[in-house]
């Protein structure tokens, strides 16, 4: 098996003296989708921030064979790294063609056209909406928003946190339609979803994660038939 | 008070105003960038004008050299912080912004200074000069602090407008200077009439203003800063430094205030500390638009600049006095309608 593209090793995460994230490994091989399920509070977000480097971590994390455990955010989105954080953060005074260009900051002009165009066609939403300020644009909308500007820097890796909290079904159905297009195109993912049915649907590999640790890893739909997941995260879902 | 009194001092209020109003933006975007409540933003006037009058005066500025000495601390904190990671691209990037640019500088002003240069050349040196210090006073004093709280920045902030006033008395002594008009020509409509400097003032303002909505609303940089300034960190996570922003930012304020310091050097004398009143006339304004607004704060500056213009003429020795008073209501009228702000950490 070749290296995968980003290694997490041995990671805990703290917020002063709580330990959110205890001992966590997890492995993002190329063109991938992995999922980490678990229940609100298990520290999803605590980890994929940390990856991406907005909190500090004790631990390791190499991405395309590169050690990048003391770099600066600005460098980790440099080496192809890209996250969607929980709250989306866009430029809410800013129209939603500035936010997509802002998202290529780091690109050459050429490259950045062809971005636009790859993010127009996969949600033709936000063509039509252009010249909106991003504020002003619905939950669902947003959320295409943030993936459409993540995806203007071409990353290597995606990062996704709940892409499909508080949207209407028919829009969460098209935001999975669009990640399993995106590992069509080359882009791995790394997807925290509550939604474990439909994640596990569409993913590779899952991590299920509770109170800060991995406590079950697999195939995918290995872990969607896992007694003691259905039971806990995908219970209701099938009554 | 007569027509031609009443219209003088209105004449006199606007070309006042134009300059606060030219802080005062400079005031907002720093603060909108960086958080820095920029105090020092008056010794950027001071050094813009005392520099260009030094190098008309066909001497070598002091400035020019505390530009290249901030360099070379820039250069080492730049060194000590990519101490883990050295790639000859980044060493040599921060050689060349740090140790090439204020060099080069220097070595022009040696070169030029002596010579009966133009004014258009004294300027450019001295934008120049004051933009370098600008950029250095960002990465020195406040990149390393940046994620702190709007406290600390503004501590800082009043450490470097002290400092910087120091050297201020040491490079320029304590008599005061002036420059050679941008332009001696003259200009009379009716009852008015208009000095070729006040035109310049007017005519340098409005493209300041315009130059800077072409910025921000059309180049990439300039929404990078905009965008910074709306989400921090939205924008690092698509890959803007938070330290290129506040070097933008620092770089624009201090152009900004030597601008202004060039244009009024020929109409008033300068001493060192003169930039210090001349930037609170800016933050009144700015405070006015709530560090927020950029169009608020151009008409307060106005306004500041026409309150001061009548009362050196009704009450000259409370002129100070009044202007300062004007922020009094304004911030009680503030804190009456803003809501309850948190301030923001990261
Ligand atoms: N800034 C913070 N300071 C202190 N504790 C925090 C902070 N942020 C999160 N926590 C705690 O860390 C734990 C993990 O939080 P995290 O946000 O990572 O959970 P999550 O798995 O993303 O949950 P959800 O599914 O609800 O989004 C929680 O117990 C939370 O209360
Ligand atoms: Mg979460």
């Amino acid at each position: 098996m070749s290296a995968p593209l980003l290694a997490v090793s041995d990671v805990h995460i703290s917020y002063g003296k709580v330990e959110a994230v205890r001992s966590v490994s997890l492995d993002v091989s190329a063109n991938q989708i992995v999922t980490i399920i678990g229940a609100n509070g298990a520290g999803k977000t605590t980890l994929l921030n940390a990856i991406m480097g907005i909190l500090p971590l004790k631990g390791r994390v190499t991405f395309g064979g590169e050690d990048m455990t003391s770099f600066d955010i600005e460098d980790r989105v440099a080496a192809g790294l890209s996250l969607v954080p929980e709250h989306r953060e866009l430029f809410g005074t800013m129209n939603v063609e500035d936010n997509l260009q802002l998202g290529a900051f780091r690109i050459a002009k050429a490259t950045a056209a062809q971005s636009f165009e790859r993010v127009y066609t996969l949600f033709p939403r936000l063509k039509e909406r252009r010249k909106q300020l991003a504020g002003t644009l619905s939950g669902g909308e947003q959320q295409m928003l943030a993936m459409g500007r993540a995806l203007m820097g071409a990353p290597k890796l995606l990062m996704l946190d709940e892409p499909s909290l508080g949207l209407a079904p028919i829009i969460v159905s098209d935001i999975f339609r669009t990640v399993g297009e995106l590992r069509a195109a080359g882009v791995s993912v790394l997807l925290v979803e509550q939604n474990a049915q439909a994640a596990l649907k569409i993913a590779d590999h899952a991590y299920v994660m509770e109170l800060g640790e991995f406590v079950l890893d697999g195939p995918a739909a290995e872990i969607a038939t896992n007694q003691q997941v259905v039971a806990s995260y995908l219970g209701f879902q099938h009554a | 008070m007569n027509t031609t009194i009443l219209l003088f001092l209105v004449q006199d209020g606007i070309t006042n105003g134009a300059i606060y109003a030219l802080l005062g933006l400079a005031l907002v975007l720093v603060f909108a960038v960086t958080r820095v409540i920029l105090i020092p933003q008056g010794e950027f006037v001071t050094y813009g004008a005392l520099t260009y009058a030094t190098l008309s005066a066909g001497q070598v500025p002091g400035t020019a050299q505390l530009a290249a000495v901030m360099g070379i601390v820039a250069f080492g904190l730049d060194l000590y912080l990519a101490r883990k990671s050295l790639h000859a691209k980044r060493i040599l990037r921060a050689f060349a912004v740090n140790i090439a640019f204020p060099f080069a500088i220097l070595a022009l002003t040696y070169a030029l200074a002596g010579r009966h240069n133009t004014i258009p050349v004294n300027t450019a040196l001295s934008l120049l000069i004051v933009a370098a210090i600008g950029l250095f006073l960002y990465r020195i004093a406040f990149q390393p602090i940046a994620h702190t709280s709007v406290l600390v920045l503004l501590i800082a902030s009043v450490g470097c407008h002290l400092a910087m006033q120091g050297f201020g008395l040491v490079f320029f002594g304590a008599e005061g200077l002036r420059g050679p008009a941008v332009s001696n020509a003259a200009l009379t409509i009716g009852p008015l009439s208009f000095s070729g400097q006040s035109l310049a003032v007017y005519g340098i303002t409005v493209a300041f203003i315009v130059g800077l909505w072409l910025f921000f609303d059309y180049t990439l940089y300039g929404k990078a800063l905009r965008a910074t300034a709306v989400n921090r960190l939205g924008a690092r996570l698509v890959g803007i430094r938070t330290s290129l922003s506040g070097q933008l930012a620092f770089l624009l304020a201090s152009l900004i205030g030597a601008i202004s310091g060039i244009l009024i050097v020929p109409i008033t004398t300068l001493y060192y500390d003169t930039g210090f009143l001349i930037g609170l006339k800016g933050f009144i304004a700015a405070i006015i638009g709530g560090l927020i607004s950029y169009p608020i704060t151009a008409v307060a500056a106005l306004g500041v600049g026409l309150v001061e213009a009548f009362s050196s003429f009704y009450a000259s020795n409370f002129k100070e006095v009044i202007v300062f008073t004007l922020i009094i209501p304004v911030l009680v009228l503030r804190s009456l309608a803003a809501p309850e702000v948190e301030e923001e950490q990261d």
